[in-house]
């Protein structure tokens, strides 16, 4: 199992300012399986995801204990780029935010302005990268029109695809549905099923059924705390902690 | 529990129209005060108007003949001011908004560019006079009077610029450094073009700022006349503000240039609404594929 690690957290701790979001965190995600960071509000879930590609740094008066080791570098270590990291551990975001080009462009402008990629070769992963995130299909008459113009579920397929033509091997997602009708919804958990065998997921999400639906491993936080971390399953049949089951069993939350 | 007493309905109707009227009757002032004096302006002015006098240079002690040279210089010093004041305000903006740390210096060198835009323009007329005249040697010339009114109009650019760039969705920020796509390509590819529209609706006011005055270019591009166009930028130009300023004041004769001097004036207006319109069909072309 523990050949299968691709990202290890080591007694992270995390402040915004003088308030301590993150305790003493230490945990390991398996590669090409599906993470879930559940908890109520506030509790650090999203916080952490977002320090495992450094977005966190984009706020000013936050500082990061620790180490996150991902290829056995510690990706807070002075001497590595977070845009190298960022370019293998991409993210989807709460609220779908396509760029306001067209939808091929959305698609292409991460590769365009981080690699050679020749515009012969372009046509080709902007295709691919929208058949991997399901939309091709619904997009490839209108790939020069606006994606302003797509719904709100398609607008999250394509920030899908536009993350996975920079080819990542990490997928990060906060609640990536919050914002979607359960049709989109649907949609989504289907696509985070088929994008497992490429590549790992790690998703933060406030709907437990979805947490067990998708994902292999679930982590419970409360208060910037790790609870509990198990098999998916396991957490939501027999859970170890009374807290957990609190939470999933909608005690409090 | 005490009662709450609620005014009539009747009395809250009468205190809403009153309210409406006071808000009309001050919108109705403000476009009379500028219809006023545009038509003062069109009235005294539109009988000296023709092709000879857009065209001609002045003849007879400025008396007679055109205003050619002065609506030229304007042109000249309004697109060098635009020249210096747009990429210097619009960088500023940019550091002070997405680079800078937000803290004590940043605050202050904010109150310094809200100063520097309470300063009168005749004290930027003297800078640029002591500073790019003299020291620089520059001389009297179109470099010199753009530089002074370039940075005379700096702090409406970056004020407008800050406004803009704030405004500019943090998602998107945030969408394109998840990508592994650096700061300054973001910044570049992404919220630049974003802000552009409303860089520009803002520094439009400055724009119009800049070839209007008469204090910042008297001591360091304007000529009283001169008789040959440009040859370069460190020669010396007339220009519209300035002439109206020679015309009636210093003039050969103040009084029989009168309808000179209001025709000047029509053409100024003129030309600062033409430079306007320019920058506003500039945004709506740009603004077309925006939305979020």
């Amino acid at each position: 199992m523990e050949s299968n690690v691709i990202l290890s957290v080591h007694q992270v701790n995390f402040y915004y300012g003088v308030v301590r979001a993150l305790t003493d965190i230490s945990m390991t995600f398996q590669k090409n399986k599906v993470t879930a960071l559940i908890g109520p509000s506030g509790c650090g879930k999203s916080t952490l995801l977002r320090l495992l590609n450094r977005m966190n740094e984009l706020i000013d008066a936050t500082r990061v204990e620790g180490e996150i080791l991902f290829e056995g570098r510690n990706i807070y270590a002075p001497d590595v780029d977070p845009v190298e990291i960022r370019r293998k551990i991409g993210m989807v975001f709460q609220k779908p935010n396509p760029f306001p080009k067209t939808i091929y462009n959305n698609i292409s402008y991460g590769p365009r302005l981080t690699t050679g990629i020749p515009n012969v070769d372009m046509d080709a992963l902007v295709e691919q990268s929208l058949r991997q995130a399901v939309l091709w299909d619904e997009v490839k008459d209108i790939l020069n029109k606006s994606a302003m113009n797509l719904s709100g579920g398609q607008q999250q397929r394509l920030c899908i695809a536009r993350a996975l033509a920079m080819k990542p091997d990490i997928l990060l997602m906060d609640e990536p549905t919050s914002a979607l009708d359960p049709i989109s919804t649907a949609k989504i958990e289907e696509l985070i099923e088929e994008l497992k065998e490429k590549y790992t997921i790690i998703i933060v999400t406030h709907n437990m059924q979805q947490a067990a639906r998708v994902s292999d491993e679930t982590a419970f936080f409360y208060l910037g705390n790790l609870i509990e971390y198990n098999k998916t399953e396991k957490i939501f049949t027999k859970p170890d902690v009374k807290q957990t089951e609190d939470y999933i069993t909608g005690r409090f939350g | 529990m005490k009662m709450l007493k609620y005014p009539s309905m009747r009395w809250r109707y009468f205190k809403q129209s009153v309210f409406f009227a006071l808000v009309r009757a001050s919108a109705l002032i403000i476009t009379l005060a500028l219809g006023g004096i545009l038509l003062y302006i069109l009235a005294n002015g539109i009988s000296v108007i023709s092709w000879d006098f857009i065209t001609q240079r002045p003849t007879d002690a400025m008396t007679k003949g055109g205003i050619m040279p002065a609506i030229l210089g304007t042109i000249y010093l309004t697109i060098g001011a635009i020249a210096i004041g747009l990429p210097l305000g619009i960088a500023s903006a940019v550091y002070l908004t997405e680079y800078a740390r937000q803290g004590r210096v940043i605050r202050l060198i904010k109150v310094g560019i809200n100063c520097l835009a309470g300063v009168p323009s005749v004290v930027f007329g003297l800078f640029g006079m002591g500073f790019f005249v003299i020291f620089l040697k520059f001389g009297s010339s179109i470099l010199s009077g753009s530089l002074t009114l370039g940075f005379l109009i700096l702090p409406t650019i970056i004020g407008a610029s800050e406004e803009a760039l704030k405004a500019v969705p943090q998602t998107f920020r945030e969408a394109s450094l998840s990508l592994g796509v650096s700061k300054w390509q973001t910044i570049y590819r992404i919220v630049l073009p974003n802000a552009l529209p409303g860089i520009l609706t803002g520094s439009i006011l400055g724009i119009g700022r800049a070839a209007g005055e008469t204090a910042p270019i008297m001591f360091t591009a304007a000529a009283y006349f001169t008789a040959k166009l440009p040859g370069s930028v460190f020669d010396e130009v007339m220009a519209l503000p300035y002439h109206i300023y020679v015309l009636a004041t210093a003039g050969t004769n103040i009084e029989a240039t009168r309808p000179i001097q209001f025709g000047t004036v029509l053409v100024l207006v003129a030309v600062v609404l033409g430079i306007d319109l320019i920058a506003i069909l500039i945004r709506a072309s740009m603004r077309k594929n925006k939305r979020w």
